[in-house]
């Protein structure tokens, strides 16, 4: 029972981190209608040019700092030069050039600071908490605590943001209706490049908090990748779908890995959140809280 | 109207359809029939449920009451195979081309239920496919004929104004060869010489082909003067049905066009 | 003036349902087609062209476009994203070996037909969600198989006959007595396989059942009112996209690589099959030819580049930039198509067709 405690806890606190990438997504995917695949690109992006910086003598705080720079000009870029051109086009389209996106993102990053994994101090350790090891024989991990508490902050923050706020309320507009939005008054282009900014801002957060984890490294991206199956899970317009989804990932993952995942060879990680989201798909296509989809003619 | 063709039984028979979306009540208890050779009309006012009406003939809708009678079976399940199967084809009120397909072949998708080469033999086309193609072909480029687009045959109809598409529509509903055929505005957003064009295409089908024919029109001077029998819908209900000239002196019918508080 | 299709006159369906119905063209196939089989293997026999250009350029490229064309049938003609066309590739090359491996006197072609059938079947399990989402949703129920399939092929042994590090070693390929263990004549045994199947591929998506593709692809609805049903189309379309991307991963496997492992058909390799697509056209036989041979021809101009800038100019770029650069000018280069001109080079190759129709007057 403690063993799956355990499991369950450490499931948990790595979906909240799902959930803050898939978060990333639902933004841009609302504001704009652009399934942006490069998120997981723009967390390895971030890691690593924080984590380049420090190497080269920087402090980490201005680091940071500098990264988030980087990150919302990339975001304003990525708005000006993919993605006006492509405005009005069918989402397929998008979604193809946001792959384009990852490729070169990634070759970018890779091109200024190599290829090589790096290791990032955030200056917290990753030892069990132990009071809780002593009270009740669970071993949690400290970083992990710390790490979902600040991404559930920020989960909580952007959901806020949204639903609260006079640019979440514009975003809203956007995201239901492009014309109507425009017609009152909305700078659409405004409203984007805030969007993209805000994603770069959360790409920073997932890519230092997971970056500290596992070490920088190209693998990163396909943790991101993971927000997939948690989009699918929680449709793809919902904020709290996107939370409980990526709780729901991570925790079933760990589970999976641990108890199925002995008895057929191990490393199902990599694939299960997939198949899941997939035949949860065949029972529910618009997902846990998503827009039901009538089809009309 | 013509005299030359004879005005039959009842093919298909409407009874009690009701349907429903969630808690929006799209159609209440509606019954009519068609007769075998005759153009039927469909009109009311906007959201009068028309198009609902036409989705449930073919499958696209099923509604949550009725009974659909096509040439005596009925069908309570009707979907959108078995009425393509049975002879049902339709147009639609905002067009549904296959828009990066040209025109023949968009004309030739409306054979497909006649084909009977699978992907294997059409993969090789050679022998009984590529025969079978040519027969069809020849079918299409008859409709082709009819129908006076020869001259875009090859074109994208994605290219097309938008006359020439619903034409392109009629035909490759045509390619079928329908015993009931399903207009939703044939005639919406054409300008008077299209209009007459459709209005010919539409009596020489039914005329020649003695195809039966259900039309959804808003031109009350076409429906008057091409339907036989006329049904009246508005808010989801029948409020009259009859020749055009009983439905032109109907009160409820020029109340709902004229907008009688409700 | 020279590509003037003016004067010629059809007399009959069957002349104007040819598969190259204009001279022209007819005259251009057959005369790609007689370089490819017999200018080559000359200039070959002449010690003109060097094994690299068959082991690195040729080989590949039309590996790939058959791979291409898989995926081109799937996402370009019935319109379904998928970004696991290296599992389905990897399916048919584990699959070949496997019949090669265990069955006596198994025919390699017949290796070949069953792998490519395998990759099929795999193609209908997972296509099968396509009868309930569209989209992108589709895109990320296809990573599914792509992490699936690779794990599977990792995970059990029995694929890769127990081998210690996961590696297969493909069997010779045999005909008749003959092996094709040069360079040379692999590429004339993937060229044979690649023409046939190229043909194939057009015949279908010029008749009834290519017509059923696209038409699910540009109106579902109205596809199945007149009587397509989607079910039966999609599923098609997954099984004959993967069976085409199945024999391209076994060729892969048996003509270009010689050893392979599960994880050489990475996510990465569908990504840049599917940057052929795009690249290529979508939607397009001939595109599918195009894609490949850009996608291939990049990495090597761009090397070529690195080359010229160090020996000649001077300037040595860090070891292992190189491949950063190509990830970046692959982004770039899809980001530019779709903006650009979204059709890809099948489209451009059209455009230039056209102008040399009115070719030497402008108009």
């Amino acid at each position: 029972m403690q063993f799956f405690l355990e499991v369950l806890i450490g499931g948990l606190l790595s979906g909240i981190m799902y959930s803050l990438v898939a978060l990333g997504f639902v933004l841009i995917y609302k504001a704009s209608g652009v399934f942006n695949f490069a998120q997981g690109a723009m967390v390895y992006f971030a890691a690593l040019t924080t984590v380049g910086l420090v190497d080269s003598g920087m402090s980490l705080w201005l680091a940071i700092l500098l990264t988030m720079v980087a990150m919302v000009v990339l975001g304003l870029l990525t708005e000006k030069i993919v993605l006006r051109p492509l405005v009005a086009q069918h989402e397929i389209t998008l979604f193809m050039a946001t792959i384009g996106l990852t490729f070169f993102v990634e070759g970018l990053a890779q091109a200024i600071w190599g290829a090589n994994v790096r290791a990032l101090d955030l200056g917290i350790e990753d030892v069990p908490l132990e009071w809780l090891l002593e009270s009740a024989n669970i071993a949690v991990s400290q970083f992990d605590l710390i790490a979902s508490g600040i991404a559930a902050a920020l989960v909580i923050l952007l959901a806020i943001f949204f639903s609260k706020t006079k640019i979440g309320r514009a975003l809203r507009a956007v995201a239901d209706d492009h014309q109507a939005a425009l017609s009152i008054g909305i700078p659409l282009q405004h409203i984007w490049a805030i969007v993209w900014a805000v994603a770069g801002f959360v790409a920073l957060v997932a890519g230092l908090l997971w970056g500290a984890r596992n070490g920088v490294q190209f693998a990163l991206t396909f943790v991101a990748l993971k927000a997939l199956p948690v989009l699918i899970l929680g449709g793809f317009t919902s904020v709290p779908g996107a939370i409980l989804g990526g709780l729901i990932i991570g925790a079933s993952e760990k589970l999976a890995e641990v108890y199925i995942g002995p008895h057929v060879g191990g490393g199902i990680e990599g694939w299960f959140p997939y198949v899941l989201a997939l035949l949860f798909l065949l029972v529910r296509p618009e997902g846990l809280f998503g827009e039901k989809i009538i089809r009309r003619i | 109207m013509s005299e030359g063709r004879q005005i039959g039984e009842v093919i298909l028979d409407l009874k009690n359809i009701s349907l429903r979306f969630g808690g929006v009540k799209a159609l209440t208890d509606i019954s009519f029939d068609v007769r075998e050779h005759e153009i039927r009309a469909i009109i009311g006012p906007n959201g009068a449920g028309k198009s609902s009406m036409l989705n449930v003939i073919n499958g696209v809708y099923r509604p949550q009451e009725g009974d659909i009678v096509f040439r005596g079976e009925h069908h309570r399940d009707m979907n959108t195979y078995a009425a393509a199967k049975a002879g049902i084809a339709r147009t639609f009120q905002n067009i549904a081309l296959f828009k990066g397909m040209t025109v023949l072949d968009n004309i030739m998708t409306g054979r497909n239920l006649k084909m009977k080469s699978n992907f294997l033999l059409d993969a090789i086309y050679w022998g009984p496919a590529q025969r079978e193609e040519i027969a069809h072909r020849r079918k299409v480029e008859e409709i082709i004929d009819f129908l006076e687009i020869q001259h875009i045959r090859k074109t994208p109809v994605g290219r097309l104004p938008y006359g020439l598409q619903k034409r392109v529509e009629l035909g490759r509903a045509l390619a079928a060869e329908p015993s009931i055929l399903l207009l939703d505005e044939p005639m919406a957003g054409m300008n008077v010489e299209e209009k007459q064009d459709m209005c010919r295409f539409i009596l020489d089908v039914n005329d020649q082909l003695g195809t039966t024919i259900v039309l959804i029109e808003h031109d009350m001077g076409v429906v008057m003067d091409i339907s036989d029998r006329v049904v009246v819908l508005d808010y989801g209900k029948k409020i009259a049905d009859g020749t055009p000239d009983e439905v032109r002196n109907n009160q409820d019918v020029i109340d709902a066009y004229l907008g009688v508080a409700h | 003036m020279l590509y003037r299709e003016a004067g010629q006159f059809k007399a009959t369906y069957v002349e104007d349902s040819e598969i190259f119905p204009i001279r022209q063209d007819k005259f251009g196939i057959a005369l790609i087609l007689a370089a490819a089989f017999v200018g080559i293997p000359l200039l070959s026999v002449a010690g003109i062209l060097a094994d690299y250009t068959f082991t690195a350029i040729l080989t590949p490229f039309l590996i790939f476009a058959l791979a291409t064309l898989g995926l081109n049938i799937l996402t370009g003609y019935a319109g379904q994203l998928s970004l696991g066309t290296a599992a389905f590739m990897a399916v048919g090359a584990f699959a070949s070996y496997n019949f090669m491996l265990r069955i006596d006197g198994m025919p390699i072609l017949g290796a070949f037909i069953l792998g490519g059938l395998c990759a099929a079947a795999v193609g209908i399990v997972f296509g099968l969600p396509s009868l309930r989402i569209r989209g992108f949703y589709l895109a990320a129920a296809t990573l599914a198989t792509q992490f699936f399939i690779v794990w599977v092929l990792t995970k059990v042994g029995w694929f890769t006959n127990y081998n210690s590090s996961g590696v297969i070693t493909a069997q010779k390929i045999e005909m008749f007595g003959y092996t094709f263990d040069t360079a040379f004549s692999k590429y004339l045994f993937v060229l044979s396989v690649v023409t046939v199947m190229a043909l194939l591929a057009k015949n279908m998506v010029r008749t009834n059942v290519g017509r059923s593709w696209m038409a699910i692809r540009d109106m579902d609805m109205a596809a199945e009112v007149i009587g397509f049903r989607p079910m039966r189309t999609k599923l098609l379309a997954f099984a004959v996209s993967s069976f085409y991307c199945g024999v391209a991963g076994a060729l892969f496997a048996y003509a270009y690589l010689g050893t392979v492992e599960p994880e050489g058909f990475s996510l990465d390799l569908s990504f840049r099959i599917l940057f052929m697509v795009i690249i290529g056209g979508v939607g397009s036989i001939l595109g599918s030819f195009f894609g490949a041979a850009f996608i291939v021809l990049v990495p090597i101009f761009l090397n070529t580049f690195t080359g010229f800038l160090e020996n000649t100019v001077g300037i040595g770029l860090p070891s292992g930039i190189s491949s950063s650069i190509e990830l970046m000018v692959f982004g770039a280069l899809i980001i530019f198509f779709l903006i650009v001109e979204p059709h890809g080079l099948a489209r451009l190759w059209q455009i230039g067709k056209e102008k040399l129709r009115l070719w030497p007057f402008p108009h």
